[in-house]
């Protein structure tokens, strides 16, 4: 019944779109009456999916198995949590997330717009329904969350265990918010590109939408990798994975979205950055959906390997772009530069260095992800492009990118001297030395490190002292910095005093190393609604005589019937510690994976800091 | 002109972009290895597990022995299984086993010989997987029989007792 309500609910959505559409083409003329039409319908639309979306949530609620979704996702003994999360955790599902978010962000843009030009409201209104439509075609047509299932089986098939996560119950969503963002962004810049309507206002309007989707965007990365650290079991949190990859390109477009808007804000400058970063990342959002979910790159995030849905999502997303291109290169008028000249040394140089850095970036990861597609349509040769890849081609250019990232928040815009050299300078005696000291004493022997490691903390005492001295001036920008330095910094000290052991060990074993010892003291079976758990009983001694318990978990889920490892996470201010254990086929013992990490914690409070930057940047008057 | 040619330039670049995304579509992309054989060994340097001289494979590759080129890793548990089928090849005469120990840490590697036993001749350490890349390696563990500087055969996954079998025939 849900499931008729969901699917009916959505065809009126679909037939919305048209009307919307018609209603803003014949409006345009004369759009002054427009307002009490289009808003309503907006309206309309987007509780028509609300009301779908809603009857997918209690057929899974309710585990109707009639419904194919919620048969190949859903299982009776699941949790409630787990089925309601279990919504989004397929492909139809999730397409439906999406679409809802979409028109509920419309009906947003339009309600916060109201002082903008009309025209410009309605030609963004009408591509963000060619996006809104294409979403409708492609689940109504390839992907119906809705198919019926006859005869009704008695049992679904389950959710993926790995799935069954809160923090992966909420990355979906959070994720999306950011992406759909982008697509208020992109049809917006093309609106505002074709009736020339980019200026100050435009940008302080758009602004907030930037601002909005970066933060939800950074925030579902994290989310992602935060999962990821403790459910993969590597103990790792960010693999370079080409499905990581792809929401890392449209977070580097966007991050340098965010910088070009705050300047064309207040020196109306770089229009054309702007309107090529807006389509660009809604583009790398797209086409990192399309590689998922095509079942190109293979991973957690595949859900069903369907070549007639990837060439649905192909041929929309290169729609998208040649039309993009086509209004790009029709309207697009060059700056007219002499007004708004600017020297060499200023706020707007040192914002151009770091845009063409973090397209440098971008272009790395771009390249990383998709050569190996490449090579394989053209030479069918299979690589795979591992972390050294990545960590060759961007640490190193990090070096100026941080330089430029310190000095630049402190040049005036136009034209700047340096104010207060002699602070910058011993700022970086001591950075240096510090770095020194540590590269030193640690006996690291790199070079590149001790530079690197110098000017983060460069960047670090700046921002820092910023902070504790300017107060509120610009209190968003330097968070964020500072944010971004001690990232920098947790990761690299997270690197180096990183420790592993990796053994096998039965009931009773007991595993010297030199730093402690784990003895294996027992395992405890439980039994859960929906898996069985092995409970794993560890005790860690280290030279000092301090002993810790750490208990690992191993889950056999039923339904499916598949085996995952939960790792036991000691987290506390300065270290986490790391232990899974994993079953060894056909072998009594279990391999044990002991890790000590420093500064984890470090790693997600800085993303949190550099949110929390942009936050600020949003909420401030 | 110039105005031209940008468009053309960047609707060139993406009509490319879509013929081979059309076409990776259609690719099966569960791996299909192509086994290399009759194919020249690459060349690398590498560092030893157990001595610090740095080796270089065309001066320790000789044209007329058998070598065993086998990639492992302490953290892979297949490579446990197959400890037992290199041991046994390890007997043989005309046969050098060569260990490739893939993305791992000198120390687990160490003990992982200790507690199993060292069945290898020479272990090169390969910390970044990079020369097992250019052996054309899908994971841990594989194995290729080399003669003569080339591949005579390619043993994807652990080795098995029909493999020992076919590789002691292949070096009479």
């Amino acid at each position: 019944m849900a499931s008729l309500i969901g699917f009916n609910a959505l065809i009126f959505g679909a037939c919305s779109s048209l009307v919307i559409g018609f209603f803003s083409v014949i409006n345009f003329r004369n759009p002054k009456k427009l307002d009490k039409k289009i808003i309503p319908l907006t309206f309309l639309q987007f509780i028509f999916v609300f009301v779908s979306f809603l009857g997918l949530i209690i057929s899974f609620i309710a585990s109707d198995f009639s419904n194919e979704t919620v048969f190949n996702n859903s299982h009776t003994t699941k949790p409630l949590f787990y089925k309601i999360s279990g919504t989004w955790g397929n492909h139809e599902g999730s397409l439906l997330l999406w679409l809802l978010v979409l028109t509920l962000f419309i009906f947003l843009f339009l309600l916060k717009s109201r002082e903008q030009k009309l025209e410009y409201r309605l030609l963004t209104l009408l591509f963000q329904q060619i996006i809104i439509i294409g979403f409708f075609v492609f689940l109504l047509k390839t992907s119906s969350p809705f198919n019926y299932i006859y005869p009704i089986p008695d049992e679904g098939l389950g959710l993926n265990p790995i799935l069954q996560d809160p923090a992966l119950a909420i990355h979906p969503p959070v994720l999306y918010l950011g992406y759909v963002g982008t697509s208020i962004i992109f049809s917006s810049a093309l609106s505002a590109m074709s009736l020339n309507y980019i200026s100050k206002e435009w940008a302080k309007h758009i602004k907030v939408w930037v601002f909005t989707s970066w933060i939800f965007l950074t925030l579902g990365i994290l989310l992602g990798s935060i999962w990821a650290y403790y459910e993969l079991g590597w103990g790792g949190f960010w693999f370079w994975d080409p499905v990581e990859n792809v929401s890392l390109m449209p977070w580097f477009a966007l991050t340098t979205l965010i910088h070009c808007i705050l300047v064309l804000e207040k020196r109306l400058l770089l229009k054309s950055w702007v309107i090529i970063l807006s389509i660009t990342t809604f583009t790398l959002s797209m086409s990192g959906t399309f590689l998922v979910r095509s079942g190109i790159l293979n991973s957690v995030h595949t859900f069903a390997n369907d070549p007639e849905r990837g060439l649905f999502i192909l041929i929309f997303l290169f729609s998208l772009i040649f039309l993009s291109l086509f209004i790009f290169f029709f309207f697009h008028n060059r700056e007219t530069v002499y007004q708004n000249s600017f020297s060499l040394l200023s706020k707007e140089t040192s914002i151009l260095i770091n845009n063409w850095f973090m397209m440098y970036f971008l272009s790395v990861v771009l390249v990383g992800t998709l050569y190996p597609i490449f090579l394989d349509v053209i030479s069918s040769e299979k690589i795979s492009v591992g972390p050294p890849f990545y960590h060759k081609l961007i640490v190193p250019f990090l070096i100026p990118f941080l330089l430029a990232m310190t000095i630049g928040p402190k040049l005036k815009w136009i034209k700047s001297g340096l104010s207060n050299k002699i602070n910058l300078i011993i700022f970086f005696i001591i950075s240096l030395s510090l770095s020194i000291f540590i590269v030193v004493n640690l006996e690291i022997k790199f070079l590149l490190n001790s530079i690197l490691i110098a000017f983060i903390f460069y960047l670090f005492f700046i921002s820092l002292s910023d902070l504790l001295v300017k107060r509120l001036n610009n209190l968003a920008q330097n968070m964020a910095h500072l944010g971004f330095s001690l990232f920098l910094l947790s990761i690299i000290f997270n690197s180096i005093f990183s420790n592993e052991v990796i053994t096998n060990l039965k009931v009773g074993d007991t595993f010297q190393s030199e730093k402690f010892k784990i003895h294996f003291e027992n395992l405890e079976q439980k039994k859960e609604k929906n898996f069985e758990s092995f409970i794993g009983k560890f005790i860690i001694e280290n030279t000092t005589g301090d002993t810790e318990i750490m208990m690992p978990e191993l889950r056999i889920y039923n339904q499916p019937n598949i085996a995952t490892s939960e790792a036991f996470i000691k987290t506390n201010i300065f270290t986490d510690k790391f232990m899974t254990m994993n079953l060894v086929q056909n072998k009594e013992y279990l391999n044990i994976r002991y890790q000590i990490k420093p500064f984890m914690l470090w790693i997600w409070l800085s993303i949190l800091m550099i949110v929390s930057g942009g936050l600020i940047s949003l909420f401030k008057k | 002109m110039k105005k031209r040619f940008y468009p053309i330039v960047f609707t060139f670049i993406f009509i490319i972009f879509f013929i081979v995304f059309y076409k990776s579509l259609k690719n099966s992309n569960i791996y299909t290895p192509r086994i290399g054989i009759n194919k020249e060994i690459p060349s690398f340097n590498a560092k030893q597990l157990n001595e610090r001289k740095e080796v270089y494979s065309k001066e320790f590759f000789k044209k007329d022995e058998f070598y065993l080129i086998n990639i492992w890793s302490s953290w892979c548990i297949p490579c446990r299984e197959e400890h037992i089928f290199l041991k046994n090849l390890s007997n043989e005469k005309n046969l050098k086993i060569v260990g490739l120990n893939y993305k791992d840490k000198i120390k687990n590697a160490k003990f992982f010989l200790e507690d199993l036993g060292d069945p290898y001749d020479i272990i090169f350490l390969d910390p970044n997987g990079i020369i097992a890349i250019e052996w054309g390696a899908y994971g841990v563990p594989e194995s290729y029989l080399v003669k003569k500087n080339m591949i005579v055969k390619k043993i994807i996954g652990p080795l098995s007792e029909s493999s020992v079998i076919e590789i002691k025939r292949l070096i009479k």
